[in-house]
């Protein structure tokens, strides 16, 4: 299972890059959350998927629970960025009044 | 800190006072008080004279960095004692001159003296130290100073260029000098000059020794203007005249000279320094002697005449450093070239310090430098021109000026070149003296027309900007005459320093060679029968005279016209096309562009990764301990991927955020099936609210249009996304699996006993979360406060005006 969730991590890096590499704003603040996702499955992964009950006392053999507390904090500061990036995105379309990154560029002098 | 120690100091102490001297006492020319320093330094200095020249060095230690073995320790003997005294004693001659060549009125003389001063002791100190680290710092100091000097009228756009232009050259030329004695350090673990010279056999033997030689002697070449580094000596001359005398004749560009000296003893016998300095030397002496002919400006005349006499002085101690391969041969044959070294150093340093002041009051009066301006002032300023003509006849080899001695016994020493029989000077030596004889016959032409054109022909008020044209005031003329004095005396007795200072500046030159007790034979006399030098001599005025005859011939053609040096050109255009070059390379990777800035981020990233796995033999995906795939798990992960493979395709706003919204929510899912409630739990929360988010914003900007990507774009995103996903993977295997090789076991074990003993919690990831790792937590919790903040600033706090910034 391992390798197959590893190959899921791969195409969610995959598209997220393509994402990043898009000319409009959000696409890239979608690529990010995607890349979220991509680390959270790798770091849960790369641990070993191996079968055994919820990491709670008196379920029998749990799985490690160290990832998950890892992952458990890493969604949340996650989507602290994501909020953030999507209203700084929202404010500088405000201000702007463009959401395409070429059009966001600086003078090349400066 | 001993009396020798303050002498170095000392005018640094003085340049501290003489902003306050300058600002308090303002009716009296702040020169007359730098005037006493060198003055005094100079008394002090001559009291050395009866030690050194007995062959006695006086050596005083002082710490400054222990630890890395930079000491600050002042030695003093022949050659040190020679170039203290010159510094000095034309010091002060020149602080004199200023007095009168700088008004008190319209001048900064504040800046002036302090510049000079700082340059005056960085000068002390370089040739008093015998650690090179000191010799360095000093070293750049002369630098830095020189160049304050020379854009001291920082006004004028020339002085700005000629100023810059002399800083990166000798810093560059300073910063190899400082990676050479590196290495000197690095082969023989000293920084003392005399446990080097001491040394000598172990830095030949090395290595290193090449390479810290041509490093070295980049340093001597660059300060002391060799070919092809002499660019930067015309440009200088836009200094006051008194800098140019000081610096760029007299001290300064013979700490190169110096420097070359004093480490004979340590690179000396090796046939490279032989050639080196040698042909150096000689081509900058030819150089200069033919491009002083083309000038037209006097200051300009007289740079590049500095230029081939320093060339002439290195040349010289080229061949002298030959005595070294001998050790106890016949030491007249190749001694002769040393001590032809140091009387012309001396000799040099008198007539040339005299010309630039003469020219300095050439200028004063009539307010141009130009010969094709000049003419006829041999009756208006007779004191002038009577200095002129004793510079330049001691400067042209006339007999019976100092010049006269020291030519010929350069060209005595370049003769006994030829008859070395060492490094294949029996095949290429005869040319030494042919180019030796060439240049002198330049440096005849140039004196003659210098002369000529200045104060012979006819006098033409109309040309020149002043109206009344008259000889300079007595106070600008002391020093001038004082120094065409000594031209005469050192001419008509140049026994006077024969012991004294020459013959114990040949000793630390040549370090080793005499044995105790011993002396090199040092009679010049003015005439030594008819040698092949006499008839050299006499062939130089008669060819000279000869081309001076012919001037109107050549006065048209395109040599003469031409004023400009081939090198000044390419170091102009060097020195642009850096400047192009590295605004056009930072705009080619500079674009702007985040994707840009992105694809660089991605292919470093895919190459280092490519690289480490491949040169590692990577990824070990093998024997791995795989857990089986549940039936359902296939679904999911096969609708997750379905659904993110849609959204790159996607240009419908709300298609997007569902898409997107559906693959965190397959995520919580896969979190289920990993056996992780709470991730699932705070997944799903998550992504609720992710969504709504997306849509609030969403319905505030602009509708995603259908951007046209050209194909080629479109392959690399492609490819680079593709690559990346790739390295990602494999990289995640390899992890995987060599974690499995090494087999550790997993802290976890200690979090799932003690779960319920030591924290008394059975969720075991919340206990880790709040108990055991509780850190890690409570920052989270601040990051995500943060991130309220910023949402709230961003959206109330509006700065009306003024925030472009």
């Amino acid at each position: 299972m391992e390798t197959l969730v590893t190959i899921l991590a791969g195409v969610l890096v995959t598209v997220a890059t393509y994402l990043l590499l898009s000319k409009n704003l959000i696409r890239v603040i979608i690529g990010t959350a995607i890349l979220t996702h991509a680390a959270h499955l790798i770091i849960m992964v790369v641990s070993g998927l191996k079968t055994g009950s919820v990491p709670i006392v008196g379920e029998g053999d749990p799985v490690d629970p160290l990832p998950q507390a890892l992952i458990l904090t890493s969604i949340v500061i996650g989507f602290a960025v994501t909020a953030v990036s999507l209203v700084l995105a929202y404010r500088t379309y405000q201000e702007v009044g463009t959401d395409k990154l070429d059009e966001l560029r600086g003078d090349p002098d400066e | 800190m001993t009396l020798l120690h303050w002498a170095v100091l000392s005018p640094f102490i003085a340049a501290i006072l003489i902003p306050f001297l300058y600002k308090y006492l303002k009716r009296i020319h702040t020169g007359w008080f730098v005037f006493i320093l060198p003055l005094v330094l100079f008394i002090y200095f001559l009291s050395f004279i009866p030690r050194t020249s007995s062959g006695e060095a006086i050596l005083n230690n002082l710490d400054w960095v222990p630890s890395l073995g930079i000491n600050f320790n002042v030695y003093v003997d022949g050659l040190s004692l020679l170039f203290a005294l010159l510094i000095t004693g034309i010091g002060a001659l020149v602080v004199l001159y200023s007095i009168y060549y700088l008004s008190k009125r319209k001048e900064k003389l504040n800046n002036f003296y302090v510049y000079l001063l700082m340059f005056m002791g960085a000068m002390l100190g370089v040739v008093l130290s015998d650690n090179l680290i000191v010799i360095y710092v000093f070293w750049e100091v002369t630098s830095i100073a020189s160049s304050l000097l020379i854009s001291y009228w920082y006004t004028r756009e020339k002085s700005i260029y000629g100023a810059q232009k002399s800083m990166y050259i000798t810093v560059f030329g300073g910063l190899s000098m400082l990676a050479g004695f590196s290495l000197l350090y690095i082969i023989a673990g000293t920084f003392s000059i005399r446990e080097l010279v001491a040394n000598a056999d172990i830095i030949m033997a090395s290595s290193l020794f090449i390479p810290a030689m041509i490093l070295v002697l980049l340093g001597a070449f660059t300060k002391s203007a060799q070919f092809p580094f002499h660019i930067w000596l015309p440009d200088a001359m836009e200094a006051p005249t008194p800098v140019s005398a000081y610096l760029h004749s007299a001290t300064m560009v013979k700490a190169g000279i110096y420097l070359v000296a004093r480490l004979t003893g340590v690179f000396g016998g090796a046939p490279e320094w032989f050639w080196i300095i040698t042909a150096a030397g000689l081509i900058t002496l030819i150089w200069g002697s033919i491009s002083a002919v083309r000038q037209k400006d006097l200051k300009g005349i007289l740079a590049y005449s500095t230029v081939s006499q320093l060339g002439l002085i290195m040349s010289l101690l080229g061949a002298g450093s030959a005595a070294f391969y001998f050790q106890d041969g016949d030491s007249a044959l190749y001694m002769t070239a040393i001590l032809a070294a140091v009387f012309h150093l001396i000799n040099h340093a008198t007539f040339k310090g005299s010309l630039f002041m003469a020219v300095g009051i050439v200028d004063h009066e009539t307010g141009t430098r130009d010969i094709r301006k000049l003419g006829g002032l041999m009756t208006i300023m007779p004191v002038t021109a009577t200095i002129s003509l004793i510079g330049l006849a001691s400067m042209a080899g006339l007999p019976p000026f100092n010049g006269f001695l020291s030519k010929e016994l350069f060209l005595t020493g370049m003769l006994n070149v030829t008859e070395y029989g060492i490094f294949n000077l029996e095949a290429f030596g005869f040319i030494i003296p042919i180019i030796a004889f060439i240049a002198s016959v330049f440096t005849f032409l140039y004196c003659i027309l210098m002369f000529s054109k200045t104060f012979m022909g006819k006098f033409d008020i109309s040309k020149l900007k002043v109206k009344h044209v008259h000889e300079a005031p007595a106070g600008m003329l002391i020093s001038p005459v004082i120094l065409a004095v000594l031209v005469i005396v050192f001419g008509l007795f140049p026994n006077l320093l024969a012991y004294s200072i020459i013959e114990p500046a040949m000793a630390a030159i040549a370090p080793g060679i005499l044995s105790p007790g011993e002396f090199f034979d040092v009679h010049i006399t003015h005439w030594h029968g008819f040698s092949a030098e006499l008839f050299m001599t006499i062939g130089i005025i008669v060819l000279g005279v000869l081309l001076f005859m012919t001037f109107k011939k050549w006065e048209n053609t395109a040599f003469y016209r031409g004023e400009k040096d081939l090198f000044n050109a390419a170091y102009d255009y060097g020195y642009d096309g850096l400047i192009k070059g590295s605004q056009g390379l930072t705009r080619i990777q500079m674009t702007g562009r985040l994707r840009d800035y992105f694809i660089y981020m991605c292919t470093f990233i895919i190459l280092i990764m490519g690289y480490t796995m491949y040169r590692y033999n990577l990824p070990l995906i093998q024997n791995l301990d795989l857990s089986p795939i549940p039936i359902y798990t296939w679904l999911v992960i096969s609708v997750f991927v379905g659904s993110i493979l849609t959204i790159p395709f996607l240009n419908n706003r709300i298609a997007i955020i569902i898409t997107t919204g559906v693959s965190g929510f397959l995520v919580a899912l896969l979190f289920v099936l990993f056996r992780a409630p709470d991730l699932a739990l705070t997944q799903l929360l998550i992504e609720t609210v992710s969504v709504v988010l997306f849509m609030l914003v969403f319905y505030h900007l602009p509708k995603l249009k259908k951007v046209k990507t050209p194909p080629r774009m479109k392959t690399i995103k492609l490819v680079i996304s593709i690559g990346f996903g790739l390295m990602i993977t494999l990289g995640s295997l390899s992890a995987f699996s060599m974690g499995q090789e090494a087999n550790y076991e997993s802290i976890s074990e200690y979090y799932t006993e003690n779960s319920k003993e030591k924290a008394g919690g059975y969720n075991i990831v919340n206990v880790i979360l709040v108990d055991f790792r509780g850190l890690d937590t409570m920052l989270e919790v601040l990051v995500v406060s943060l991130a309220v903040l910023t949402v709230v600033s961003l959206i109330r706090l509006r700065f009306k005006g003024g925030e472009d910034v």
